[in-house]
């Protein structure tokens, strides 16, 4: 035991006295929960749009108002010429246009249908996407408290309830992810970086050959890792807590269960990343390629699973992280509990103890 | 078991694959001699070493260290043995006490152990204004002597050094040296590797090894007598030639 306090106590002394890894360790996660959480977002609000009308009537007028009063969008021209469209989205600040046609409001009342065009700027397809839903949505009001008026007969209204996350709020997607992307950068790439550069200095062989056992050195190599890891989960949670309202709905003792479970498998993984690489510049290497690139890609935290190729979902099922979002999502969001998540922790213990069975064996042929 | 070799080695070979390292050496340390290791780079110094410290597994034949089989004890053999390899290898990141602070402690030692020799050996070095300094501060020389002394720390029967003195200036290894005498006058082992043809004069008896395997071994002195020759160096040269 007091051995083990020893070897901790250097390895902090490592973490501390290394500029570069405290401000990785603790820069990173606030600087990219608040970029992310306020510059990278889908929803938009006082975007520039203008507004072609060509019936010049009660009923656009109304439209017109409607828009202008939310506070997704702000009118800012009023063109005449189709012509015009090109040239207003040319200068970059109005993200759409939409287009009335003659007689919009005589073709309500005489054919029951009206035509409105939106025209959007999709050089940036996420604005794009978010303007066209909005206004489709502003539009579709409108027309549900026509119909009421009207009274027609048959119509289906339909009524869109969005669960767990009602106002389409991006930083509910990136807490869980960007928890996970730092977890595994400090887990994994930590690890196989401070245990790498005891190969590389030679201090490892003298570790080697004192009475304490490889696993000791291990553990007493990785332990400092847990405890960093778990502080910023801490850190990363509460600024999504109190900042971005992000809501806890499920157990905090679960939460921090399937928290340290990942952190586990993270850790295996820059173990076993350690046995196979000799340098830092591999082992960082590997780390980035073999781990960063699919949890960020693969894991479902950017791009949904379910849309991916096939192979790339089976991928998928091998990378930590994807499970580990499904299981904090579901806590998180959900309220949901084990009785729901038991499939993804199962899953989760199996590769801690699959990664560590495998660095063992690593391991031990090096040793031939 | 008690008897007069601290170290025993038969038939040991080390394989890569093809590449044979280490060709079926054998030879005997006793107690408290201070063993010379000699050979040019890449005769397998290193690697015959490492396999007698427990962290490379022999290919064939057998070595006891201390008393202990590399093969099945290695254990035991790593509480007898103190080790500092060919690279330099204390923590660039921690001061000089901390890291005698580290290895005596994972050598077990108690606290007031550690603090004990702290002291001493702060003393014995003449460290004190630089005790509390990055070890990254210090110039080679006394960092290859720290070394030295945090491989002492446990009191181990037997000091293997792999190089100690590579890249230092002769001063420093003069000074080396004596310490290595110092220790070796307590009784302790010392089986040392070098390429410095002066210092395998220090040694009371020395190895040849050229190409994996040993080519010589007995006192500087039989050895001079043996190949007709003045110096150690002519030794070598001698040898290398014949094999060429
Ligand atoms: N792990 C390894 N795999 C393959 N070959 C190795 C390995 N370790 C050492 N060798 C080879 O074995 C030979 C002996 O190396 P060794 O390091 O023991 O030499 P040395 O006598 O210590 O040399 P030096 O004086 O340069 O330290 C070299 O040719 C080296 O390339
Ligand atoms: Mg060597």
């Amino acid at each position: 035991m007091k051995r083990f306090r020893g070897f901790v106590i250097k390895e902090f002394y490592h973490i501390f006295r290394d500029k570069r890894t405290l401000i990785i360790l603790f820069g990173m996660p606030v600087v990219q929960i608040l970029l992310f959480g306020f510059a990278v977002t889908n929803e938009i609000s006082n975007v520039d749009i203008a507004v072609l009308d060509r019936s010049k009537d009660s009923e656009t007028q109304k439209i017109i108002n409607t828009i202008e009063a939310s506070k997704y969008f702000k009118v800012t021209d009023f063109i005449v010429d189709e012509k015009q469209i090109e040239t207003i989205f040319k200068k970059g600040k109005v993200k759409a246009v939409l287009v009335f046609e003659n007689n919009f409001s005589k073709d309500i009342v005489a054919k029951n249908m009206a035509n409105v065009q939106i025209i959007t700027d999709a050089t940036e397809p996420n604005v794009a996407n978010s303007v066209n839903t909005y206004l489709t949505s502003i539009l579709q009001q409108y027309q549900t408290d026509l119909n009421q008026r009207q009274q027609i007969p048959y119509q289906i209204v339909p009524q869109t309830r969005m669960y767990y996350n009602p106002e389409l709020k991006s930083v509910f997607m990136f807490v869980p992810g960007i928890m996970t992307v730092i977890l595994m950068l400090v887990s994994a790439i930590m690890t196989s970086i401070s245990i790498t550069r005891e190969k590389e200095l030679g201090t490892m062989e003298i570790l080697l050959v004192s009475p304490l056992k490889p696993y000791q050195v291990i553990v007493g190599k990785v332990f400092p890792y847990v405890f960093l890891a778990i502080s910023n989960a801490i850190i990363i949670l509460m600024l999504g807590f109190f900042v971005f309202k992000m809501p806890i709905e499920g157990s905090y003792f679960l939460l921090a269960l399937e928290t340290v479970l990942f952190i586990f498998s993270a850790l295996a993984l820059g173990i076993l990343i350690s046995t196979i690489s000799e340098t830092q510049q591999t082992a960082m290497m590997a780390s980035l390629m073999g781990l960063m690139l699919p949890t960020i890609l693969l894991s479902g935290f950017i791009f949904p699973i379910s849309s991916m190729p096939l192979p790339l979902q089976v991928i998928s099922n091998i990378i930590p992280a994807k499970w580990f979002i499904i299981l904090i999502k579901g806590i998180l969001l959900k309220g949901v509990g084990l009785e729901v998540l038991w499939k993804e922790t199962l899953v989760l213990v199996a590769m801690i103890v699959a990664f560590i069975g495998l660095s063992v064996m690593k391991y031990k042929t090096r040793l031939e | 078991m008690e008897t007069k070799n601290a170290i025993l080695v038969k038939n040991l070979s080390k394989r890569f694959g093809d590449f044979t390292a280490v060709n079926a050496i054998t030879f005997e340390v006793k107690k408290g001699e201070i063993f010379g290791f000699l050979g040019a780079n890449g005769a397998g110094k290193t690697t015959a070493m490492k396999m007698l410290i427990g962290i490379s597994k022999p290919s064939e034949g057998t070595a006891t260290v201390a008393g202990f089989d590399v093969k099945t004890q290695s254990e035991a053999v790593k509480k007898s043995i103190g080790y500092m390899s060919q690279r330099f290898t204390l923590y660039d990141d921690l001061t000089i006490k901390e890291n005698i602070a580290f290895f005596g402690g994972i050598y077990g030692l108690s606290n007031e152990k550690i603090k004990e020799k702290t002291a001493l050996l702060i003393d014995e070095l003449g460290l004190h204004d630089k005790a509390s300094n990055l070890v990254r501060s210090l110039p080679l020389g006394w960092k290859q002597k720290v070394a030295f002394s945090v491989a002492l720390l446990h009191e181990p029967k037997i000091v293997f050094l792999d190089e100690p003195t590579g890249g230092v200036d002769p001063i420093t290894r003069r000074q080396f040296w004596e310490m290595i005498y110092r220790e070796a006058n307590k009784g302790t082992t010392i089986f040392v590797t070098t390429h410095y043809m002066d210092e395998a004069e220090y040694c009371d008896r020395v190895s040849i090894m050229v190409e994996g395997k040993i080519e010589a071994l007995d006192s500087p002195k039989k050895l001079k007598k043996q190949f007709k020759v003045d110096s150690m160096n002519e030794v070598f040269l001698k040898l290398a030639r014949n094999i060429e």
